[in-house]
């Protein structure tokens, strides 16, 4: 081995993009038929991508039958045209800059929540004030602003109102159900395990039904909620039961011993979790609790269901207009780069924290 | 602790009495009787398996005894948790595999107790923090991540650790068995400058028989859950009586 390196060193110190070919492309046999078999695949389909998204694309018409006759490609147009209704939904068209300015203030809060120098006290009464500021902009009703009902809201910012709420509210209920199944008491140990396995066991589109139609039912009579919290609390319930059990798994990935250093230096339970089991086990969590986070924001568009117009389903109803039939296509290439665009930025995010993380604890 | 009862210097500061203790069908701990004077130095030895881990682990709760009294400085262990935190609040622990927290620089997992335990205010507790880095020797790592030390230095840290709450008893169990033969002495030298300096209570599962002669005022051998012998290091070494402690002697001294 060592011989064979020797000798081999210097005869070839050739470095250049014949060299870097010949490394990453044909370095044996499979390697060169992998090779030409994607350069084949590429070759046969990306021309007639781009053409469909671009060059034989219409970005006018004024409906569908000229977008056809114009191109063969993509018809953008539909887009220029239904883009408010998708982005929107129902809401009052006159008053959209409201969800609009929802939509912005909700990402900058979460720009600002992701920069470290921000993590300081002053971060949760922000997010609170940023709340109650969603709540007025979207239901209006003070400020001059005229009242519209929640069962108007639609489109981005109901999806983004219900994946935050849901995810906000489901990650420490998560962690206290992970808690409470590891709990030396039997009575929460019990109720933890049940709720989780209940949850868990059944598809979350029963969940979003059974909250819509049966949760009624439980209520003493005269007393209702509206169905948009209906769908978030089915949500959270969802979440919470998902997160507890990637939670767990990052508890029992703890070693005895700082449970025993822990108990051994007279922590309480709660200081205990909080100061050395937490932040290690949400540590080693990263990755599945992220991909939780993702599934999670995807799923909030099961809430067509139950009829609310979030991102998914108002894309659905802009292509129920006759002048438009036929671009389904486009309304959904359109909502996926918005929902891709999201979960990039928290798979992106969180290989971030995980690399800080990790160069932090081993110079 | 006002509950209580202010302790005469005589009065022992440990006492287990008839302590008995089962995993499932498995008699880890056979009627247990020891006193231990403040100040004392004790050495526990025996083959593993022998129960010399679990008495000392009992004796802050981290196991749990199923019959028998134990009294710690006059608090005894029950399972009112007031009285367990009351009991950890004047015992020190350092582990076998250190059990420092990787996720907190040295100098947090020192000032970590003293902040939320004993409420010391956070200047206060890193100054303690740094006063027993350097009594071990290591506060120029005060900011590194455990996992950047060597198991010595780990060991060393764990040490100050557990004194930075100002201990009255400190636990040993088996504290350089997981560590490379180079770096026992080490740890060995901080646990012997301990025992001159201070008037701690020690209590130390170790099979280091060098450290028990110039550290323990007595030696105990456990065997199969019990005390069998117990004598001066002196005594202990020269005239073992058990016939049990005879060739567990023989076992690691000839080699």
């Amino acid at each position: 081995m060592t011989d064979a390196t020797m000798t081999a060193a210097p005869l070839k110190p050739a470095t250049g993009p014949i060299q870097w070919l010949r490394d990453n492309l044909f370095a044996s046999p499979f390697h060169a038929l992998v090779t030409v078999l994607i350069a084949w695949f590429l070759f046969m389909s990306l021309p007639g991508l781009l053409d469909w998204l671009l060059f034989d694309a219409v970005f006018h018409a004024n409906n569908v039958r000229e977008c056809r006759a114009a191109g063969s490609g993509a018809c953008w147009a539909f887009i220029g045209e239904k883009h408010r209704l998708i982005l929107f939904g129902l809401y009052p068209y006159d008053e959209q800059w409201r969800p609009m300015l929802v939509v912005l203030l909700l990402l900058a809060m979460v720009g600002v929540s992701c920069m470290r120098r921000f993590w300081t006290k002053w971060l949760a009464p922000m997010w609170a004030a940023t709340l109650v500021l969603v709540g007025i902009l979207m239901w209006g009703g003070v400020l001059g602003l005229t009242y519209v009902e929640n069962a108007k809201w639609g489109g981005l910012p109901l999806t983004m109102i219900l994946a935050f709420v849901a995810i906000a509210v489901a990650m420490p209920l998560g962690v206290l159900l992970a808690l409470g199944r590891r709990s030396d008491l039997p009575a929460i140990r019990a109720i933890c395990t049940i709720y989780i396995e209940l949850v868990r066991g059944v598809p979350a589109v029963s969940l979003l039904f059974m909250a819509s139609v049966m949760l009624p039912l439980l209520l003493p009579e005269g007393m209702s909620i509206d169905k948009l919290l209906r769908a978030q609390i089915a949500l959270i319930v969802y979440a919470s039961a998902y997160l507890a059990e990637v939670v767990r798994g990052g508890l029992q990935s703890l070693s005895k011993g700082q449970y025993e250093a822990a108990d051994a230096l007279g922590l309480s339970y709660w200081q205990k979790q909080r100061l050395v089991i937490l932040p290690q086990a949400l540590r080693i969590t990263i990755p599945p609790l992220v991909n939780t986070i993702i599934t999670v924001f995807k799923d909030t568009s099961l809430v067509v269901i139950i009829g609310l117009y979030d991102l998914m389903n108002a894309a659905k109803a802009s292509i129920v207009d006759p002048a438009w039939r036929g671009s389904s296509i486009e309304a959904y290439a359109f909502v996926s780069v918005i929902y891709f665009a999201f979960c990039y930025f928290m798979s992106k995010y969180s290989q971030g924290i995980e690399r800080r993380l990790a160069k932090a604890q081993q110079r | 602790m006002a509950d209580a009862a202010p302790q005469a210097d005589t009065a022992p500061m440990i006492i287990l009495d008839k302590v008995n203790k089962w995993y499932g069908d498995f008699h880890v701990l056979t009627d247990i009787n020891l006193n231990v004077a403040r100040g004392e130095r004790i050495v526990i030895c025996g083959p593993s398996g022998s129960g010399k881990s679990t008495m000392i682990r009992c004796i802050n709760r981290l196991e749990e005894h199923q019959a028998g009294r134990i009294v710690v400085d006059g608090v005894e262990l029950t399972n009112d948790v007031r009285q367990v935190e009351a009991v950890r609040r004047k015992v020190g622990m350092v582990f076998q595999h250190f059990n420092l927290f990787p996720h907190l620089t040295i100098l947090e997992n020192l000032t970590l107790a003293p902040i939320w335990v004993r409420k010391t205010p956070k200047a206060e507790a890193e100054a303690t923090a740094m006063k027993y880095l350097e009594r071990v020797r290591i506060p120029e790592q005060a900011n590194k991540y455990p996992g950047q030390l060597s198991g010595g230095q780990q060991q060393r840290v764990a040490i100050a650790r557990a004194l930075c709450v100002n201990p009255s008893i400190m636990l040993f169990d088996e504290p350089t068995s997981a560590l490379d033969p180079e770096m026992v002495a080490e740890v060995l030298d901080v646990m012997i400058k301990l025992a001159d300096e201070s008037n701690v209570t020690m209590l130390c599962v170790t099979h280091e028989m060098g450290f028990a002669r110039s550290v323990a005022d007595r030696v105990i051998f456990m065997d199969r859950g019990q005390i069998v012998e117990q004598n001066t290091p002196d005594e202990f070494f020269n005239h073992p009586q058990n016939e049990r402690t005879k060739l567990f002697l023989s076992q690691i001294l000839d080699h």
